[in-house]
């Protein structure tokens, strides 16, 4: 067994919010310390192998994004540690390290924001490897032309500012951008979720190709189960800042076993199958600035027990390298208490 | 998603780019725009012209009002018209050392000119350092830096050059530091403001997170992108430059009359104004106005067309 690419351990981000002079006040005539946290990422841990695509799902405010800033060193978690060949990239806490690393490069969401303006797609995708030395200033104009063709675009598009490109082209620009600096770790933050979906096939496509021709590892963030499901090895779904199960794709498509990702399950429209009940999950994404004490699914989740609202599920295994963060898979809910 | 087994060779059918627009084409697009409005247009002749006399003043001013030797006291006071010792007609008339005035505002012109573009130029520059700084580092650097320029705003800028050309004294490059120093805050402010916007987007993260150095995403990044408000700016400062020197020189803390300025001469022709000689301080009156009405009528016109909102 080699060492995974990878390793997240253990980790948590929190952004304090900023208290107002209104609130400070407040809190101090309640006699309380002003200012609570958002928990957006808590005790996350996973590991990524070289040439694996994982997958993190789960809703808009789950803390996906989050994790995968993290990964890429724009944040500094809170606590824990990112290891990248089981060196260190970022920690938290007293050992504070946070490497910006070209070892791993980032894909954003909306490629219309992702852009300079203002700066030929040329240059956006030589600028990194030049100053950084991965190619030579008499390569540069090659290598570039060599990126633009790789993504499916035409050399002589170097000279284009981004504007003149459609959404699909300009995420393809962001991708020779990632690629451009010979990443061993691409984090794509739902790469394909701004493209009408004509487009999203196209650029999945591309990027299922460069897995092949290049052997890439990926961390593909997103909210789209269909799309994950083509692309990715292994899938973690979250929920409210915490990895709730993680499985090969392949069996968490056949048998989820959290309620939380049945419920997402249930919840994707499915167009040819017939079937018309659509279920959405019912109630709001609790906030994270004060999550529910215990399981932060009971609130909505249709097996909730008293157990579920006191204490906190841990990660446990459930066969074949799937793990669950469910109580009903670990020792059930508990019973109701007789009226 | 079933479909997503489409082949990449489609992806070429993807709507083709759109037809390529150089910088030559913009400049042309801001120019059709510009020339929109016929005022702005003629405000642009103006300064043109203006700017032309100005450099041009050698050639074109009939006398050398720096050569003291070429002013005869006989010709003092001639009326907007006559002739004097020199053999040719002083359409504006003679100031009371016997200056023919149409030169001394052509050299005058020159001074605030100068003045007022190397000053906007300088404030340029050291106001988009402290604002791009202040935006992209925040934090504590943005609350101390933000907080001197907002205390700087807050006090006139004629009142802070006033005490500084005082300590610094008489002089052009002592004048451009006094009004570099009075000015740059709106400069800071206005970067400041552009850069807080543009900081937040993805591709100042994607520029960050690559990583390139600082002064690169600072330089190739932030800054081409907060450019265009501070170009209307620059235009409006540099006429409150020009305006700023007429009014030191004015209050007789500028330059001397030996070095005109616009300020000065208005100064200088100002003691005669009840004498009758109203040619002394009106004429280079009416052309300070002129500069600073044109120059303003341009960066109007200019915030016009680069505003977003601006219809095409």
């Amino acid at each position: 067994m080699t060492a995974p690419l990878l390793e997240i351990d253990t980790v948590s981000k929190r952004f304090p919010l900023k208290a107002t002079l209104a609130d400070k006040v407040a809190a101090r005539l309640a006699g309380r310390r002003a200012g609570g946290a958002v928990h957006a990422v808590t005790d996350v841990s996973l590991t990524v192998d070289r040439g694996e695509v994982v997958g993190i799902v789960g809703e808009s405010g789950c803390g996906k994004s989050t994790l995968g800033r993290i990964v890429s060193g724009i944040y500094a978690p809170t606590e824990g540690t990112v290891l990248l060949d089981g060196k260190p990239i970022a920690t938290g806490r007293e050992d504070h390290v946070n490497k910006l690393t070209t070892r791993v490069q980032m894909i954003h969401q909306d490629p219309f924001a992702s852009l300079n303006p203002r700066m030929k797609v040329g240059e956006t995708i030589s600028e990194g490897p030049r100053t950084h030395g991965i190619v030579s200033a008499s390569e540069v104009t090659d290598r570039t032309r060599a990126l633009l063709e790789q993504v499916g675009l035409r050399g002589d598009y170097a000279d284009r500012l981004p504007h003149q490109f459609s959404g699909g082209q300009r995420q393809r620009i962001a991708i020779a951008r990632a690629l451009a600096m010979q990443p061993d770790l691409l984090v794509l933050d739902e790469a394909v979720a701004s493209l009408d979906v004509s487009i999203q096939a196209q650029v999945l496509n591309l990027f299922l190709d460069l897995r092949r021709d290049l052997g890439l590892t990926a961390l593909f963030i997103s909210h789209d189960l269909s799309v994950v499901r083509h692309v990715c090895d292994r899938v973690a779904i979250m929920y409210l800042g915490r990895v709730v199960e993680l499985a090969s794709a392949e069996r968490l498509y056949a048998d989820p076993k959290h309620p939380y990702t049945q419920a997402l399950f249930a919840s994707v429209p499915t167009l040819g199958t017939g079937r018309q009940d659509f279920r959405p999950i019912k109630g709001e994404i609790p906030s994270p600035i004060d999550p529910p004490p215990g399981c932060a699914f009971h609130p909505r989740c249709p097996f909730a027990g008293p157990r579920c609202r006191a204490e906190i599920p841990r990660l446990t295994e459930a066969g074949s390298g799937r793990t669950v963060a469910c109580h009903l898979n670990d020792g059930g809910v508990g019973q109701e208490a007789a009226a | 998603m079933s479909d997503v087994a489409t082949t990449t060779g489609e992806t070429l059918a993807e709507p083709a780019a759109a037809p390529i627009e150089t910088r030559a084409m913009r400049l042309k697009n801001f120019w059709s725009d510009f020339r929109a409005s016929k005022v702005a247009v003629a405000a642009l002749v103006v300064i043109v012209t203006l700017l032309l006399l100005a450099f041009g003043a050698p050639l074109v001013a009939p006398q050398d009002p720096y050569d003291m030797a070429m002013l005869d006291w006989l010709d003092a006071f001639l009326r907007p018209g006559e002739v004097g010792t020199g053999g040719y007609v002083h359409v504006l008339g003679t100031d009371n050392a016997g200056r023919d005035m149409l030169s001394a505002i052509f050299y005058g012109l020159r001074t605030s000119f100068t003045i007022g573009l190397s000053a906007g130029a300088l404030a340029l520059v050291i106001g988009i350092s402290v604002g791009l700084t202040a935006a992209y580092f925040g934090g504590r650097v943005e609350s101390l830096l933000m907080r001197i320029i907002d205390l700087q705003l807050s006090m006139p800028a004629i009142l802070l050059a006033l005490v500084l050309v005082a300590v610094l004294g008489q002089g052009v490059i002592q004048i451009i530091l006094a009004l570099v120093v009075a000015q740059y805050a709106y400069f800071a402010r206005t970067t400041h403001g552009a850069a807080t916007v543009e900081r937040g987007k993805d591709y100042i993260e994607a520029a960050r997170a690559t990583p390139l150095p600082t002064w690169r995403v600072l330089f190739k990044h932030l800054l081409p992108n907060v450019l265009p408000p501070l170009i209307v700016v620059a235009t409006v400062q540099v006429a409150a430059a020009i305006a700023l020197e007429a009014t030191l020189s004015f209050l007789g803390v500028g330059l001397p009359l030996t070095e005109p300025s616009l300020g000065s001469l208005i100064s200088n022709g100002f003691k005669y104004i009840h004498s009758d000689r109203y040619w002394l301080s009106i004429y280079p009156g009416i052309f300070l106005m002129i500069t600073v009405v044109a120059i303003n009528l341009v960066g109007d016109q200019v915030r016009t067309v680069l505003d977003p909102r601006h219809a095409r």
